[in-house]
This record gives C-alpha cells, sequence and structure tokens, in this order.
C-alpha cells in the first residue's frame, strides 16, 4: 500500500474542492437563474470534460503549461518551479477535468429554489447576500454536497489527464490511481488490489452517502 | 392623483402592458380581479419592487418607493410590504416560528420572541411552531404566509391569490379571517384574485382590469351592477349584454327608451346618452321576471313573449335561455328549480318575462 500516494490524492482531492467549489456556486448560480446570450454555448463548455477523453484533456493542458507557454514561463518566473509535473499542476488539471461534475449537482440544486422563495425573502427586507446564506445555501445544500462528494472521488479515481500532465513522481504527481497502475507495470499485484480495493471502498461509499444524503433530506423537506 | 395611504399610477409598455392608477386608504382592501395575464399579479410586483414599469409613481405613507420622473426606486428590501404569494413560498427548511421570525429586525431575542409569539396567535397557528411547512395544511400554510408577511411591520399588505390553493370550505374560513384582520391591522392591503365572488365578498373597493388596464375602480355593487362598458360587463360575469339605440328621454316619467331589434324598451333615466345614439346595455338576471301564462305585451313592463331555448339546472336555481321571434340575441334568467319541475317547463315552451326598467344599465357603446 503506498500510503504517501494516498494522502497525496485526498490532498489533492480536498484543494480541488476548496478551490473549485466557491468558484462552482458562483457559477452554477448564474447559470440556474440568468439567461444571457452564449448561456448554452457556456454550459457546452463547461460539460466538456464529461465527454473529452483525458488524454486529450491533458495533451491541452500539458501544452498550456509547458515552460515554452506565456503560463508556463511566468509560474516558473514567480515561483521557481516548473508548472507541470508538480502538484500545482495536477491541482489546475484536477480543477479544470472536475469542473461539469462540481457545477452540474449545484446548478440543479439552485435551479429547484423557486424564484418566489428568493422573492419572498428579499420582500422579508433579506439583503441579497443573507438571503444566500439563510435561504439560498441550506436549500442549495444536498446539491453542494454532491458536488463536494463527486469532485472528491473523481478526483481520487482520475488518472489519465494526471499522469499526462503530472508524470509519475512519488510524493509529488504520483496519486492512488497512478500507483495503481505503477504497482500493475511492476507487477505488483498483491499491492495493487489492495489500493484498488481501498479506491473501491471510498468510491462506492462515497455515493452510498449521496443516496442516503438525498433520501433522508427527501423526507425532511417533504412536498418542497 | 389622488392621495390615499398608497397612491399607485403605474404605466408600461412591454413585455407585460400595465395603465394603473388607484389610491388604498388605510383598513381598506382593494381587490384587482381580471382574468389570467391580466397584469394584476404584475401590479403588485411593481407595488412590492419585483418588477419596475416604464413611468408611474407609488407613494406609501407619505415616502416615494418609484418616481420614474425623479429616479427614484426604492430597493425591495427597503418597501416596507408584506408580500403574500400565491404558492406562499415559505422557507421549506425553517420551521413555522422561524419562517414568521426572519423578517423582524429587532436583534433582542426575548423581543423577537415576543414578537413572533403574537403573529402566531394573529393567525391562530398557536402550537404550530415547531412544525416544518410541509407538515401544514393548505389553509396553515397560507397563514405562516400571512404572519411572515405582518412580521415586517409592513406599511401595505400585498396578497397574490393567497385562497388559490385552498379547498372552497377553508376558502370561505379564510375568507372571513380576512375580513376580521383588516380591522386589527388598519394598513392598505391590495388583493389579487381572478374570483368575482371572492372579491366581491372582501373588497371595498374593486378594480377591473384587463390586458394591464383598470377598466373601473368602484365600490364591489357598483362595478358589478353598474359596469362602465360592455367589457367590465363581460368580466363581471354579465350574460344579458346587448346593443340599442337611444329612442326618447322623458323628463316626466324619468325614463329613457330605447330600441332593442323591433323592440322598445324603457329603461331608468339617463339624459347622459344623446338621441339616435347607439348604447351597450345589461340587464341582471335577477331583474327580469317571469309569468308563464303568455298574456298580451304590457311596454311600460317591458314585458315580451319568447321561447325556451335551453334550461340549465344549477342547484336550487336554473338559467332559463330565451329566445324571441326575429331575433339574435337571447335572454338569461334565474329561475327556480322547484318551479321549473313544478310547471313541468321544458325548452320549446313559450315564456313572458318582464325585465324591469331600472335594472337596464346603460353604457356607453364600445
Amino acid at each position: 500500500m503506498d500510503w504517501k500516494a494516498l494522502e497525496l490524492s485526498f490532498s489533492l482531492g480536498f484543494y480541488t474542492c476548496l478551490i473549485l467549489i466557491p468558484i462552482g456556486i458562483i457559477i452554477a448560480r448564474i447559470i440556474a437563474w440568468h439567461q444571457f446570450p452564449g448561456r448554452n454555448i457556456l454550459q457546452a463548455l463547461l460539460a466538456l470534460p464529461l465527454i473529452l477523453p483525458p488524454t486529450v484533456l491533458g495533451f491541452y493542458l500539458l501544452s498550456a503549461m509547458g515552460n515554452r507557454t506565456y503560463m508556463g514561463q511566468w509560474y516558473e518566473s514567480t515561483f521557481g518551479t516548473p508548472l507541470v509535473f508538480s502538484f500545482q499542476g495536477i491541482l489546475i488539471a484536477s480543477i479544470i477535468f472536475n469542473i461539469p461534475f462540481a457545477i452540474q449537482p449545484m446548478q440543479r440544486a439552485f435551479e429547484s429554489i423557486p424564484q418566489s422563495i428568493r422573492e419572498a425573502a428579499w420582500s422579508c427586507g433579506l439583503s441579497r447576500l443573507t438571503t444566500f446564506l439563510r435561504i439560498e445555501l441550506p436549500l442549495a445544500w444536498p446539491g453542494i454536497l454532491t458536488s463536494i462528494i463527486l469532485t472528491f472521488a473523481h478526483t481520487l479515481g482520475e488518472f489519465g489527464v494526471v499522469l499526462m500532465v503530472g508524470g509519475n513522481i512519488q510524493g509529488e504527481t504520483r496519486t492512488i490511481a497512478i500507483a495503481i497502475y505503477d504497482r500493475v507495470q511492476a507487477f505488483d499485484n498483491q499491492n495493487a488490489a489492495i489500493m484498488s480495493a481501498t479506491l473501491l471502498g471510498i468510491s462506492f461509499l462515497a455515493i452510498a452517502i449521496i443516496y442516503i444524503f438525498y433520501d433522508k433530506l427527501g423526507r425532511y423537506h417533504g412536498s418542497r | 392623483m389622488g392621495q390615499g395611504s398608497i397612491s399607485i399610477r403605474l404605466e408600461a409598455k412591454t413585455p407585460i402592458p400595465l395603465d394603473m392608477e388607484f389610491n388604498c386608504n388605510d383598513g381598506e382592501i382593494f381587490v384587482i380581479v381580471g382574468p389570467s395575464g391580466s397584469g394584476k399579479t404584475t401590479t403588485l410586483r411593481c407595488i412590492a419592487g419585483l418588477y419596475t414599469a416604464d413611468t408611474g409613481r407609488i407613494i406609501c405613507r407619505g415616502k416615494t418607493w418609484y418616481d420614474s420622473e425623479n429616479n427614484i426606486n426604492t430597493a425591495i428590501q427597503d418597501r416596507a410590504a408584506g408580500f403574500v404569494y400565491q404558492d406562499y413560498a415559505l422557507f421549506p427548511h425553517l420551521t413555522v416560528r422561524e419562517n414568521i421570525s426572519l423578517p423582524i429586525k429587532e436583534k433582542k431575542i426575548s423581543v423577537r420572541n415576543q414578537r413572533t409569539d403574537k403573529y402566531i396567535q394573529l393567525v391562530h397557528l398557536n402550537g404550530l411552531g415547531d412544525r416544518l411547512p410541509h407538515q401544514l395544511s393548505g389553509g396553515q400554510q397560507q397563514r405562516v404566509a400571512v404572519a411572515r408577511a405582518l412580521a415586517r411591520d409592513p406599511d401595505i399588505l400585498l396578497l397574490d391569490e393567497p385562497f388559490s390553493s385552498v379547498d372552497q370550505q377553508t376558502r370561505r374560513f379564510l375568507v372571513r379571517e380576512l375580513i376580521q384582520l383588516k380591522h386589527q391591522l388598519n394598513i392598505p392591503i391590495i388583493h389579487v384574485t381572478h374570483d368575482l365572488n371572492e372579491a366581491r365578498r372582501i373588497a371595498d373597493q374593486l378594480c377591473i382590469i384587463q390586458d394591464g388596464t383598470g377598466l373601473q375602480i368602484d365600490a364591489p355593487e357598483n362595478v358589478m351592477s353598474r359596469p362602465v362598458s360592455s367589457k367590465v360587463a363581460q368580466l363581471t360575469g354579465h350574460d344579458n349584454i346587448f346593443r340599442g339605440t337611444i329612442i326618447s328621454h322623458d323628463q316626466e316619467v324619468l325614463s329613457t327608451s330605447i330600441k332593442w331589434h323591433d323592440k322598445i324598451l324603457l329603461a331608468g333615466y339617463s339624459p347622459d346618452f344623446k338621441i339616435d345614439e347607439e348604447v351597450d346595455w345589461v340587464i341582471p338576471p335577477y331583474k327580469i321576471l317571469a309569468n308563464m301564462e303568455t298574456k298580451a305585451t304590457n311596454p311600460k313592463e317591458n314585458q315580451m313573449t319568447g321561447t325556451i331555448t335551453e334550461l340549465i339546472q344549477l342547484g336550487e336555481g336554473t338559467i332559463v335561455t330565451i329566445k324571441f321571434d326575429g331575433m339574435i340575441d337571447c335572454l338569461q334568467m334565474n329561475y327556480s328549480t322547484h318551479h321549473i319541475h313544478e310547471h313541468k317547463i321544458k325548452p320549446g315552451n313559450l315564456i313572458t318575462v318582464s325585465l324591469i326598467p331600472d335594472g337596464i344599465h346603460m353604457m356607453r357603446h364600445s
């Protein structure tokens, strides 16, 4: 069992959620409640990582982050280390390939809040911020939790993009999914099996939590 | 623009046309009635600050909430308007108590609790404070919505079809409660509905609206018996709407004669209309009296004999449709179902009716 890889995967999942969920909430709210030119194009772009082969996404990210690009050069000159084959590099990649997993459940959650509920909050004298904190967030919470779990679980399992952008550097970019691949390549099937079972357990637990939570919430909110 | 506790003038062209002007005083219920899509809810939304008319002015208790000329448009949060939504829009994750206490600005918890209790008692929700909205009946949810709207200590209460989601029995009960509440609150209440009977029961002032335009604003009995146009007559449920021509005015007997097809009818004295002017006229069914025995017609009583073409039984009363020879127009009157059975009245029978002259109301032809 490669504990370092598991820790790195958890760390990657945590930071991905930490950065992506707040941004996702803003984007999901805008898409859910506003009509604007190019809304469907934006939705299509945000959903693209769902169907794009990970290697294609990985290739473009690698091309964009390399030290011959403006972004790569700027990053290296600012932070002193290259972006590709680094934890920060796979974090950016992780944020990008998780966009649909983070945004779509939250978008559906915000869409399910009737406009009249928000208007009622305003006509109760609540500011837009208070309405967001006291009404919208609690009502959208199941969707936000789903986004967090899906993003986290998907980060643990992502292989192609991480390998393309980060390679296989122990303690830096070797996530548990890559560690499994690494162990299989080295004919260490026992460790590969342990890590696969761990990932399977975590994934099952994540999905189970979502279902259990939705069931309980359904009973709580009843006829909403 | 006159002065009431709230004075409203709203004008808009697109996407929702509006042309409304009215006032409402403290302790008064102003009811806006009209068909779906007529602009009722939009008017309420303009007052609440959820929608902005192109031009106009809204002054509530001396405070200008909206004035297009002076670019004043107070935010919804700063308008002291209690709004009860058609679907109640209760916060589903908050208990009854939390829903009601949310708009209370007072920070001191003991005072907040005291005020919340006051509103819970006011709308008869004692003992239900810890329930979630979905654990309440439709009528109870409606009361929570009213209590929440009042908890803001509003200068005006806006009710958007609040009784539309409850059964008839609950509706009757809630209507009674609203009338009681009106006296307790002493603020202007603007109520929107498409139910004319409900409107007649609760309104101090009734406004008939169509295509965003207030067609008539008056006391309910005046709007019902003296509509200003055939449009209002249609919207207030009149079936007997006809066209005629003014023949003469008789100042001595205080009557005006109108020609209706080949018949001359006597109506109440209405010298505002010119001779030969085309008018629309209505007569409510209860101003038509029937005599089942065919008699010679008496012009002074506007007696006419026609053939019954249709009988529609509606419980104790029956709507009788009568057609007169050589006329396209049909007259509708109410008749006791008991008498219909007793006299074995059937379609095809002849019937003589009197159109009571003071029941004939004339309107400018539109």
